[in-house]
Parts: structure tokens; sequence; C-alpha cells
């Protein structure tokens, strides 16, 4: 009897967990904040996010094909995810043609150019985000109106965001509950902070991620932005409830700041890494030019992650 | 429940053969005794071909200090000397004996009678282990009468017992712990007064718990002193000796250092059972228990193997090679080693024989590491293999070194763990032994 019979060293078992499993569970857990997205921002936000994602995997398989003629990698869903998380940075009034434009940079600079998954050194959805946000300021800051099933696009009445009356000083700020529901002006993705953190606890739960990353990029949050309403001055400073509920800091907490290929290795590294990300986001929002700093301080402690890797070593056995 | 602190893994336990009691395999018609199935120098062969022998006569003679006597496990003649491949995948010389009756030595006691008396001193204690030919059976095979003698000026307060079974499958020490509890707490005494010890502790996971009662009530009832039984929470690589005495005292054995450093000795539970019989029973190390098991083997089971029978002959009497089999597996599951065929000898350190089905046992695809860090949280030695795999890809043998590859103790959590299929434990082992040579080569520079 001849039997093909396979010597490999040991280990002979596999945990049987998979890179595509990874980006499965985290599409469903933003599952959601795209029911939201799609409920307040309506036609809008199913046209961006659609195009979105078809370009996100379009491009990469192009480039995958005739650029770098190498096996497809669509399969592992990662270009899945960063087409949902472009989109779910983006206002869901803007252009089609812009939309193709963040997910080419996105996936062709963000990540293909590099390599692919897990070489890149940037969030690929937030490459293709601050490009935008710098080529079309106008249009990256004008985002509609929340309105149930919405079936305006381009044409949507526009609504600022509860950062950008922080920013600029004007306008009620919109109540707790409607910050945790998602019936503010912002990006698609962002607006629901129940719905994020019930994706977060998903990751969290199914061990896609740990708790370092989110928890301390909150805590410095929460602590920065309290030390300046309370300790300096709660006329001018936003209270550090609205800091976390308003804007992008729970998406980015929680699914992007997390991205394994651009964050750290270690759990100290990840402290480091999650307070530089708070501090920044912090600072850009009270003293920078724009009401947001998430992205960029994504962006930036990105930057430091091969530093961090490099200094800052797992305890030791022994 | 006690364990250790960095990393590990929880693997599904798949102890299929637990509930099986042992069984003894009928002689074959040959047997291939290696004479160097252990770490350390090949024993001298001191027979030849067309001499008779009886069961438990030396065949071998240790080379050296580090080096362990061999006996014949049948009666019969010698048919040659030659060498054969063992599961190292290596040839080494070894004793092939075709088997007459089953006539053994007469200085064995062969009866079922438990000797709990030993009025011999520590030297004669080592010196009998010496002659028995006895390793460590927990698979690393380190002689015996080695790792009890301690270097001088320094001294063990602590003799740990590894029941940890922490591999997947494996079942020979639990059914061993079972069905001879009190040969090994005698076992245990002995060697706790060859190491000149008053305590000792019994590390068992608490998936066996019938063996951790048993141990408690035979120590109570039978007034066994200085043994203690301690419950460890199911973690692998927990049979690993720095885990292992981590976990029971909490002591951590620096980087490089042996576990004497902290005052410890480690023994496998079934190095004390061959201690009894030897010291006890004058009954050199001739056979041992090794698990037949897999998904798909019909009757997984624990048997009583003479060494030097084939595993072929073993896998045969139980049951025969599964249809579905994609490897042949001679260990556990996550360090035992892959073999082309099973017409290897059973060697001392041969614990069980698994059978992979071809689903799991086939190729899979490797990908980009991802960087999800997850091989960092699973080391228990608390390494990066991801940077020691692109490492060991790069050739950068100094800075491997400075990120303590030597440390690892190639327990195959990261492989096993890591989503992108990454064999991060075969370029890691690739690198060791390239950094291990430079290590010594720079060390012979020295002196």
């Amino acid at each position: 009897m001849q039997r093909k019979i396979n010597i490999s060293p040991s280990p002979h078992i596999h945990s049987g967990d998979t890179i595509r499993r990874n980006m499965l569970d985290v599409l469903i857990a933003l599952v959601p904040a795209t029911l939201v997205g799609l409920y307040f921002f309506g036609l809008g936000a199913l046209i961006v996010g659609s195009v979105s994602i078809i370009s996100c995997i379009t491009f990469e398989y192009l480039i995958q094909r005739f650029l770098l003629k190498k096996t497809n990698s669509i399969g592992d869903l990662s270009a899945l995810v960063t087409g949902v998380l472009l989109a779910f940075n983006l206002p869901s009034n803007l252009p089609v043609w812009m939309v193709i434009i963040g997910a080419l940079v996105a996936i062709g600079v963000g990540k293909m150019s590099f390599g692919g998954l897990g070489n890149n050194p940037f969030n690929p959805a937030l490459v293709g985000r601050v490009f935008l946000l710098i080529s079309f300021p106008v249009q990256m800051t004008t985002w509609p109106e929340p309105a149930a099933l919405s079936m305006h696009y381009l044409d949507a009445e526009t609504a600022a965001t509860p950062l950008s009356m922080i920013k600029n000083h004007f306008g009620e700020l919109p109540h707790t509950i409607d910050l945790l529901l998602g019936n503010v002006g912002g990006s698609m993705g962002e607006v629901s902070s129940i719905a994020l953190l019930l994706g977060g606890i998903y990751l969290l739960v199914r061990k896609v991620i740990t708790w370092h990353i989110p928890v301390s990029i909150l805590a410095t949050v929460f602590v920065f932005t309290g030390i300046m309403h309370w300790g300096v001055n709660s006329a001018i400073y936003a209270t550090p409830l609205l800091h976390i509920l308003a804007g992008g800091l729970l998406l980015g907490s929680f699914f992007m700041a997390t991205d394994y290929a651009t964050s750290p290795m270690t759990a100290k590294g990840m402290y480091i890494y999650g307070a530089g990300i708070g501090i920044i986001t912090v600072v850009i929002r009270i003293w920078g030019a724009y009401p947001e700093g998430i992205s960029f301080a994504i962006l930036i402690m990105n930057a430091f992650v091969p530093l961090i890797n490099f200094y800052v070593k797992p305890k030791r056995f022994g | 429940m006690k364990t250790f602190k960095i990393g590990g893994i929880h693997p599904e336990e798949n102890k299929l053969s637990a509930g099986k009691q042992i069984v003894d395999i009928p002689l074959p018609k040959q047997v291939i005794i290696p004479l160097a199935a252990y770490i350390g120098a090949p024993a001298a062969p001191i027979v030849a071909k067309g001499d008779k022998v009886k069961v438990g006569q030396l065949v071998g003679k240790a080379n050296g200090f580090v080096s362990t006597n061999v006996h014949s496990s049948v009666s019969g003649t010698v048919a040659k000397i030659e060498d054969a491949m063992d599961a190292s995948g290596y040839r080494r010389s070894s004793v092939f004996i075709d088997t007459e009756g089953d006539e053994w030595l007469e200085t064995i006691d062969r009866t079922p009678d438990i000797k709990r008396d030993c009025a011999l001193s520590p030297e004669e204690i080592i010196a009998k282990i010496c002659d028995a030919g006895i390793v460590g059976l927990g698979g690393a095979t380190f002689p015996a009468h080695v790792k009890m003698t301690l270097p001088k000026g320094k001294k063990a307060d602590l003799l740990i017992i590894n029941a940890v079974e922490c591999e997947p499958y494996l079942t020979c020490d639990h059914r061993l712990m079972l069905e001879h509890s009190e040969e090994i707490l005698v076992g245990i005494t002995v060697s706790m007064k060859a190491i000149g010890v008053k305590r000792a502790v019994i590390g068992i996971e608490n998936n066996k718990p019938d063996a951790i009662s048993l141990f408690n009530n035979q120590i109570q009832k039978l007034s066994f002193k200085g043994i203690e039984v301690c419950p460890l929470k199911v973690k692998y690589p927990q049979g690993g000796e720095k885990q292992l005495i981590e976990a029971v005292t909490g002591r951590r054995v620096p980087s490089g250092a042996l576990p004497i450093e902290v005052g410890a000795v480690v023994q496998n539970v079934g190095t004390s059972f061959a201690v009894y019989e030897a010291v006890q029973k004058d009954k050199p190390l001739i056979e041992r228990i090794v698990t037949v098991t897999g998904k798909s083997v019909s009757s997984a089971g624990n048997y009583r193997v003479r060494i030097g029978v084939t595993l072929l002959d073993v896998v045969n009497f139980a049951g025969g090679i599964p249809e579905d089999t994609g490897k042949y597996v001679a260990g556990g599951p996550m360090m035992g080693r892959a073999v082309a065929n099973l017409e290897i000898p059973t060697a001392k350190g041969s614990a069980g024989v698994l059978f992979i089905r071809e689903g799991e046992a086939a190729h899979r695809e490797m990908h980009n590491c991802i960087r999800c860090a997850r091989c960092v949280k699973v080391c228990p030695m608390g390494l990066e293999p991801y940077l020691l795999m692109s490492l060991s890809e790069n050739s950068l043998w100094e800075r491997m070194e400075s990120e303590r590859t030597m440390d690892c103790i190639e327990c195959g959590c990261c492989s096993y763990i890591c989503p992108a299929n990454r064999t991060l434990l075969d370029y890691i082992r690739f690198g060791k032994s390239t950094v291990g040579n430079i290590i010594r080569n720079r060390n012979a520079k020295k002196n």
C-alpha cells in the first residue's frame, strides 16, 4: 500500500486560526455601525460604501494580477475590511470619483506598494482618508445631516459635526443620547458610539484584538481632556465624555489603531502607542487646525511602531 | 490553581486513550536495540554476533560519564550489530537480537511484591541507576545518574516530579500513575534520598483528577514522608522544565542555567518508576509505556513495550495504521517527530505513536506575517518568534543571539497559533543551531 506521508517538523497540530477568520470577525464587528450609517445617511452611505468596497477589492486584484504578478489575496478579506473602513471615514455625500481616488491611494500606496498585507507601515484606510482630506479639504469636511433613511446623496442637507461645533464655539452641542445612537453629523461609520462599542466588545470577546490599545487611547484622552475641562477652563474645553463619544475616537481606538500590521507587538509597546495616539488626538482637537485629529494621531504613531518594537521587549523568562 | 506565568496555549487535549489499561505487547521475532537513543555518547557494544543473551543482560556499556548502559530487552541470539534508523531520522549503531523464549537474568526480582525499604546510601542508589541505564523518560532522554549527581557546591532542596503530560493525545504517564502509584512513590522516595532532599512535589495537570486523588490517598494511607501533590491548571508547555519549576515553586531558572540554580531537580514520573524498578527490583530499563493514538485509531491505547520492538510491531498489535493517515508522529503532536516509516525501534524516550489524519497533516499555505503579535503573546520564554524567524531568514546571527534565541525551548506554541501559517519554529530551530555553533566556536577560541 502506497501512502503519501508528510514529514514536517513539529508542531504537528495547528490552532486552525486564519487571517481570513480574523478579517471576517472584524467585518462582523463592523456590522452594527454599518447599519446605523445606512439608517442615518441612507442612499449616500450606500453609494459611498459600495464604491469604496468595490474599488478597494478591484484595485488590490488588478495590482496583484498585473503589477506584482503574485497570487491573488482577495480571499483573505483584508481589502474588504479596508474598503469598509475607508467608507466609514468619509462623509456620505462625497462624489464617487473622490471615493475611487481614496481607494486607489489606500490600496495602491498604503498597502500594495509595501508588499501587501502585513508589510504596510501605515493603516491603509487612513492613508486614503488623509490623502483625500488634504487634497479635497472642502468636500471632506462637509458632512450630510443625519436623516432617517435619507434618499439624498450629493444634494443632502449639510451639518456640522460635534467636534467642529466645539472647535468653533457655535451651535448647541448634541445630546449624549444622540452621540450614542449616531444622530449627529459626521463620517458614515463614526457617528454611533453604541454600535462601535458593540463591535469593539465583539472583537475583544473573539480575541481578535486585546484591550491594551483601545483602553490606553481612551484613558489618555479622558485624563488629558479631563485636566483641560475640570482643571483649566470648563467653559472653553469640552467634557471628556464628549471628547470620547464625538468624532472618530471610538472607531479609531477599536478598529483603526488596532490594525495588526501597524501596531506594536508587545503589551508595553501598545501602552506607549495608545498613549501617544491619545495625546496627539487631543492636541490636534484643542490646538490644531482640524477639529478631529485621530487619523493623524494614528498615522503618526504608526511611524513610531518599528522604533517601539525595537526598544520595547516582552518580559523575558528568567 | 497554579500554573506558569508567561505565554502558553491550550490545544484540544484529545486524551483518547486515557481510560485504556496498559496492555503487554507480545515479543516480536527480532528487536533492534539502539546504542545511542539518548543525549550523550553512544554506548560501546560488548556482545558480538552469535552471542546468547538474556532479558536484562548488558549489551552496550556506557562510554564516559554522559552516556548510559544499554541492556537486552529479550532473550535470544545477537543477529548483527549494524546502523539502523531511529526516530530522529539518523542511522545509529544498534544491536539486532533474534528472540528465543523469554528468559530473564536471575538477579532481576520479577515478583509483583512492592519493596519499600531501601537501605542503600545515596552513592549506591545512583550507581544502581547508572547500571540500569536509566535516562529521563519525558522525552529529552538525558542520563538520569548525571542529572542526579549534583554539581560540586550546589545543593537542591526540592525534587519536582513531572507528571504534567501536557502534550495532547499522550496518556502513557497518566496510565502508569493509575496502575503503579505505589511503585512511583517508592521511586520518588529513593530519588529524594539519592539527591539529598527532604521534599518532593508531584506536578499534575488537573485534567487527571483520578491520578491526583490516587496519589493524595496513597501518600496518606501508606505515609510517604515529604511527598506532596501539586495540581496545575491545564496549559501547554507546562511540562517544560523551567515552566514546571515556576508553576510549582514560583522560582525562575535564569537564562542559560540549569534547574539546580534555583535548588530544584526535575524528574519525569516515568523515570521515578524506572528508578523504583532499578533500585528495588534490580531491573534495568528494558521496557516503557507507549501510547498509540490518533483521531482515526480504532483502539487507541497504552502498551508496555520492550525497548527495541519496532513501532510498526506495536502499531500492528494495536490495530494497524488507519486508512486516512497523513503523518506518523513518534511522540506527541507538539514536540514529537514526524517519521517516514514506522520500522524504527521503540527507544527509551518513545512516549507514543500518533497518527495525524490527511487533512490535518496537509501542508498549509504560508502568508506574510500580519504582525498580530499572537506568537509573542504565547511564547512561554518571553521571546519574539516573528522577529527571530525574520532574523534567521536574513542570517542575522548576532542579533538573533542578543534576542535570546538560545532560550527557545522549541515547544511550538508560536507555529501552532500563527494565523498566517508561518513556520516560525522551523526557522528558529535553524537559527538556534547556527547560533549554537557560533557560540561553541567562540568559547573554544577563548579556552
